[in-house]
């Protein structure tokens, strides 16, 4: 009975992060901070992939949008393909993380944000020739200006969060 | 050709775009983390100015892995163009290349047109269009989205969610109304 009402709770928590997007994924495992240092690694290796590829220039994303070349349409593609490759793999084999801990990966749930708030951030896009990860990289690579961007689009969320509830969904 | 000189010059996206694909298994199999970027600007209005707002009460230190990640690409950046500069100015299309001359657009030394994105540019209408209203569209947009580039058109469709395709989608068609239809009345002012 105890049991099953916690499990209730968890599973109607778990609904409320899904909505969210965010912070579904919580390890159970608790670890000392430098654990998390793994991340940064992953992290550096991708944002000199976004240099090298010349992902996070603006040039390149207006290029994009106009039909001007293949080349950005060929990294998302390819990176889609080797991620559904590498997700089906997982599954398949019900790999386990380097901790033995189960992978769990939830489902998208639909709601009509994905349609508005996508059609927002893609005006966004186009204009500051930058998704937020390459935000990131900008700055690091010596655009000292962007930080006012990434602080803008800090701003937008904390907007969004503010007005979510009025929003529609 | 030595190794430096190959890696220095820009990378076809047959190697960038699979690599990028292996960001998925590899935050997935280092410990259970989906991949997504524009989560960290949620984090960052968690940590620093909740406010008491729902959305923004929950624990962002468990997800401060999100933080790290982001840093990492920062530390990329710097890396990449302090260690393996590229020789030459970004080679872009010729019809985009006389589209922004027009604009006065010339310089193709940096990742951004140093013309529109610099400081002194900025307080100006065009400069605050494109930084400022700019940078608020991407946070605002990727939140109500569920998610940016990385966390939908990556992820997502890495794991066949279909709202992914369609946020993918609806991405790709903000972008294309912006750079052919809004773009050129900010690049002309």
């Amino acid at each position: 009975m105890n049991t099953n009402f916690i499990e209730v709770q968890a599973d109607k928590d778990f609904e409320k992060r899904a909505q969210d997007a965010v912070c579904v994924n919580e390890s159970h495992l608790s670890h000392p901070w430098w654990y998390n240092l793994k991340y940064l690694a992953v992290g550096i290796i991708f944002g000199i992939v976004f240099v090298k590829a010349e992902i996070i220039s603006w040039f390149r994303i207006q290029e994009m949008f106009r039909l001007q070349s293949l080349h950005m349409y060929g990294v998302i593609g390819s990176a889609v393909v080797v991620g559904i490759i590498s997700v089906y793999l997982i599954k398949r084999f019900q790999a386990k993380t380097i901790y033995g801990e189960k992978i769990e990966i939830h489902d998208k749930k639909f709601n009509w944000g994905n349609v508005y708030g996508g059609l927002i951030f893609g005006l966004g896009w186009a204009v500051t020739g930058a998704c937020p990860g390459p935000l990131y990289a900008q700055i690091g690579a010596g655009a000292g200006v962007i930080v006012v961007t990434l602080l803008s689009a800090i701003a937008g969320t904390w907007v969004y969060g503010y007005f979510r509830e009025k929003l529609p969904h | 050709m030595n190794l430096i000189e190959i890696i220095s010059k820009p990378w076809p996206w047959y190697v960038a775009g699979p690599l990028i694909g292996l960001t998925v298994p590899a935050l997935l199999l280092l410990g259970n983390k989906t991949f997504g970027i524009s989560s960290s600007l949620r984090h960052a209005c968690a940590a620093c100015v909740p406010a008491n707002i729902p959305f923004f009460k929950y624990d962002w230190k468990k997800e401060i892995w999100n933080m790290f990640f982001v840093a990492g690409v920062l530390v990329g950046g710097f890396l990449a163009v302090s260690l393996i500069p590229s020789a030459e100015p970004i080679a872009v299309n010729p019809a985009l290349q006389a589209e922004l001359a027009t604009y006065g657009i010339e310089n193709y030394g940096s990742l951004v047109p140093t013309e529109v994105f610099s400081w002194s540019n900025l307080f100006t209408l065009q400069g605050f269009l494109m930084m400022v209203v700019g940078g608020f569209l991407v946070g605002f947009g990727t939140r109500y989205a569920g998610g940016c580039t990385s966390g939908h058109a990556i992820m997502g469709l890495s794991n066949l969610q279909w709202p992914s395709l369609v946020a993918t989608i609806s991405f790709m068609v903000g972008g294309f109304i912006m750079a052919n239809l809004i773009l050129p009345f900010i690049l002309a002012l």
